[in-house]
């Protein structure tokens, strides 16, 4: 199978691709081309321009003052995020949906820019950037901007990005002071998530003072969870709370977006939902009392 | 559009002229004639394609040929072969090959190019890996023959051949332990 025929261009900084994308009205940016490549070649997609972004300046981390904060170059592989220490202690929860992400090889290439861009409603690190309140970096012609990871997705295929803006990076606060997790049950044949889920929680003495809980899968985007939220907010771990707060994970979820093919309906995958909202959500309250946090 | 792309294949420096649309296997098997890589699912899910770019395993379908300019790319054969040239029918066996015929990791022998050079990246990267972590770094090479059970066998023969530097010269039918 091959892609329709096509112009490709290499660009190696931001500016360089932001004038090829203004030139070339139906062009598409490859960054790492793992999602881009294969719907050219199965899916139908055919732009005329292909701008292939090689800026080295858009690989690897950046780490804020203190740990306070990282930035993640939007060339940045999945690999490299599986493998990376420093993620491991400010953000793990995007490192933990890093490693879930494909297969080694798609690891080796996929960028987590090319990820968010994309916005695939089951890949992983949407899910992730919603729970750890990240803020995504855009580049455009007219300068640069911020956008909230909840304001980011849009729906299957549909972000806040315009036409002709590049997103340059994901900027994740650090979470030290909490409990991450990511649980997944991969999709048998897309390899991506049938559901997946991300947990960061943080408690004092036992009682949880914040927590961000967010999906993959279920609708036509990530989202988070507010009721599932709401009913863990200042409550007491124990008592059957987690189990209680994962009862609400279908509660505020459009029907009309929920995600079904043949080998998972809807309401098999809200019903899936709950059984991985409660392990993400313990999971990350585990990690909060091994940090003696409880 | 076309391109005049470098690549250092198994040691061989080439230089083809490929489409924007030429994917890296089609290159490498079509044009240049290195026929380790096979094309399998053509959707990046099979795994069969898998070579090495600049000592990362990926998948040879869903990469651009002009992509890989200027990269380092090596196949099953890159592997085998110490002079280098590779495709050549040597029988100049690396240990990772030679303990995938000792332990059967194989029948059709189509996706095996693929989880070779899948099993060459982890090796390199972890030298002694356990059989759940075998499991894992192969999870995008299909096998519909076999199962994987001596898949995993052979992954971990190698890696203890490769840890005592034995297995190198010719099959010797015995596992070191």
């Amino acid at each position: 199978m091959f892609p329709a025929r096509f112009d490709y261009y290499r660009a190696e900084s931001v500016d360089e691709a932001l004038a090829l994308l203004a030139d070339h009205d139906d062009a598409e940016l490859l960054a790492g081309g793992h999602s881009l490549v294969p719907a050219m070649k199965n899916d139908g997609r055919e732009p005329s321009v292909v701008v292939d972004l090689d800026d080295d300046d858009l690989r690897g981390l950046d780490l804020g003052a203190g740990g306070t904060s990282v930035t993640v170059g939007a060339l940045t592989t999945y690999a490299d995020l599986a493998e990376d220490d420093r993620l491991a202690q400010v953000a793990p929860v995007v490192q933990s949906a890093a490693r879930e992400v494909g297969d080694r090889q798609i690891r080796n290439r996929g960028t987590i820019g090319g990820n968010l861009a994309e916005a695939h409603p089951a890949a992983d690190p949407p899910a992730a950037v919603l729970a750890a309140d990240a803020t995504v970096l855009v580049q455009g012609r007219d300068g640069s901007r911020r956008i909230p990871a909840g304001e980011f997705f849009e729906g299957q295929g549909q972000t806040a990005l315009t036409d002709g803006e590049i997103l340059t990076g994901v900027e994740v606060p650090g979470q030290q002071e909490v409990g991450t997790a990511y649980r997944r049950r991969t999709h048998p044949a897309t390899g991506y998530a049938l559901v997946g889920v991300a947990a960061v929680v943080s408690a004092v003495q036992g009682t949880v003072l914040d927590a961000r809980v967010a999906a993959t899968g279920v609708v036509d985007r990530a989202v988070r969870l507010s009721a599932v939220e709401d009913e863990l907010l200042g409550s007491s771990v124990g008592d059957g709370l987690i189990e209680r707060a994962a009862g609400k994970a279908g509660d505020g979820l459009d029907e009309e977006r929920l995600r079904s093919d043949p080998q998972a309906s809807g309401e098999f995958r809200v019903s899936l939902l709950e059984t991985y909202v409660e392990r993400a959500v313990s999971d990350a309250v585990d990690a909060a009392e091994s940090d003696g946090m409880f | 559009m076309e391109h005049d792309i470098t690549l250092t294949v198994n040691g061989r420096v080439e230089s083809p002229t490929v489409e924007s649309r030429t994917l890296l296997v089609h290159a490498l098997r079509d044009q240049l004639g290195y026929t380790g890589p096979n094309v399998g699912c053509e959707s990046g899910k099979c795994g069969a394609c898998t070579v090495l770019v600049d000592g990362d395993a990926v998948k040879s379908c869903t990469l651009l040929a002009v992509q890989c300019d200027g990269s380092d790319v090596t196949t099953a054969a890159g592997i085998a072969d110490e002079s280098g040239t590779g495709e050549n029918g040597s029988d100049d066996l690396a240990p990772l090959q030679e303990a995938f015929v000792e332990d059967h990791g194989l029948q059709c022998g189509y996706c095996t190019p693929g989880i070779l050079a899948t099993a060459e990246d982890l090796l390199a990267e972890d030298p002694d890996p356990d059989r759940e972590s075998i499991r894992r770094a192969l999870k995008g090479n299909v096998c519909r023959c076999t199962g994987y059970q001596h898949v995993v066998d052979a992954v971990e023969t190698a890696a203890a051949y490769r840890r005592d530097g034995d297995g190198s010269d010719g099959a010797s039918g015995e596992a070191s332990d």
